[in-house]
């Protein structure tokens, strides 16, 4: 049942979420494409590309999205995938709701102590090694093509990807406007 | 008297529905609404509040509006701002979504994905060296990321065993240094 499975995996993503938006995606990733095949990468760069360029936090926006895309692709009607972006959504945010409340409730003044910034210590960079695996995941043929299947197209996404990759993190481009600039080049030169 | 309940999940609808570019660029706006207008937190238990809801799992800016909504009115107004949060990005990727799903095999849309498409893989590649950079890596702790990614990528092993992994590992590595550094650990104590 795809709706029980939607929102075990997206609780469970929203419980393990550490490092915000970037290092939830790399979990989202794991989950919806690599052990459930609901999205395959494209869908997933697509899904990440709309959540940038709209308002709000990009763990809900790829939720919500996930969740319809997921229920869509294994062949349901639409109002059936409404209630799978509500599922995972819903899921998603439970266990915040419940961890906050517990963490207002008892645990406020405990949150400063050596415990927890001992835990950090091996979390922080585990983030940095989820999120490289996360890109290096996401260099497939279906966000590449490949040099056998269409040169042009490979070649082209490789600079793409280099551009914007130079852009954001050394002249600190705006994604957003990366972004767009990459989809206008996509509609010259990929048509 | 206005209620606090439909006053709260405004605002927060407010807070979702203007921010873009995710959880952290939401910080200054929260600020502004919770802190200058509404007085419903001082700024001191702002701070606080941000640097407890950085280091919990799952969405920053819905962690903030729990908190504050609890704050507020218990669960059930943790509830409402959670949902006033949440609700914006929800109906706006849903209608992106059931409109995308009918344009996805227009050509002019399909060509701009395929450049949009290895843009956001270099998205996701700028940081990963954004937080290694902040995450003060050295000779003793680059092995980790590296063994991450390695077993995530090349294995198949899910991020989620990573993160317990890396979170019991911290927490045990801190236990065992400081047994041998009392001082320390009786100082942060007290």
């Amino acid at each position: 049942m795809i709706f029980i499975k939607l929102f075990i995996t997206f609780f469970e993503i929203g419980l393990f979420g550490f490092g915000g938006g970037y290092g939830m995606l790399s979990l989202i990733q794991n989950e919806t494409v690599e052990h459930w095949h609901w999205l395959n990468s494209a869908e997933f760069t697509d899904i990440v590309a709309i959540s940038q360029m709209t308002p709000g936090p990009i763990g809900i926006n790829s939720a919500t999205y996930c969740g319809y895309t997921a229920v869509i692709n294994a062949g349901y009607s639409v109002p059936m995938a409404i209630l799978g972006s509500a599922t995972a959504t819903f899921a998603l945010v439970l266990p915040s709701l419940i961890l906050m409340i517990l963490i207002s409730k008892m645990f406020m003044r405990y949150m400063h102590n050596r415990t927890v910034e001992s835990v950090f210590k091996g979390l922080r960079p585990a983030v940095v090694g989820l999120l490289a695996a996360a890109t290096l995941l996401l260099m497939t043929p279906e966000n590449f093509s490949t040099p056998k299947e269409n040169l042009w197209q490979f070649c082209i996404s490789c600079f793409l990807f280099a551009a914007s990759f130079y852009g954001v993190m050394f002249m600190k481009i705006n994604p957003i406007r990366m972004i767009l600039y990459c989809a206008v080049a996509g509609l010259v030169l990929l048509y | 008297m206005r209620n606090i309940y439909w006053e709260s999940f405004k605002t927060f609808f407010k807070i979702g529905l203007f921010t873009l570019g995710g959880g952290y660029a939401m910080i200054p706006l929260i600020e502004e609404e919770v802190v200058n207008k509404k007085h419903w937190v001082s700024k001191e238990d702002m701070l606080d509040l941000i640097a407890i809801a950085q280091s919990c799992p799952g969405v920053f800016a819905i962690n903030i509006a729990i908190f504050i909504g609890y704050k507020l009115r218990k669960t059930r107004g943790a509830i409402v701002t959670a949902a006033g949060t949440a609700l914006p990005s929800f109906l706006i990727i849903l209608l992106i979504a059931i409109f995308f799903h009918q344009f996805k095999e227009n050509k002019v849309v399909a060509a701009l994905f395929r450049g949009i498409r290895p843009a956001v893989v270099a998205l996701i590649a700028v940081p990963t060296f954004n937080l290694a950079k902040r995450a003060q890596l050295n000779m003793f702790t680059l092995w980790i990321p590296i063994v991450s990614a390695l077993v995530i990528w090349l294995l198949g092993v899910s991020p989620i065993w990573v993160i317990i992994v890396a979170g019991v590992g911290g927490y045990l590595y801190g236990k065992f240094t400081s047994n041998g550094n009392t001082e320390q650990n009786g100082r942060t104590a007290s």
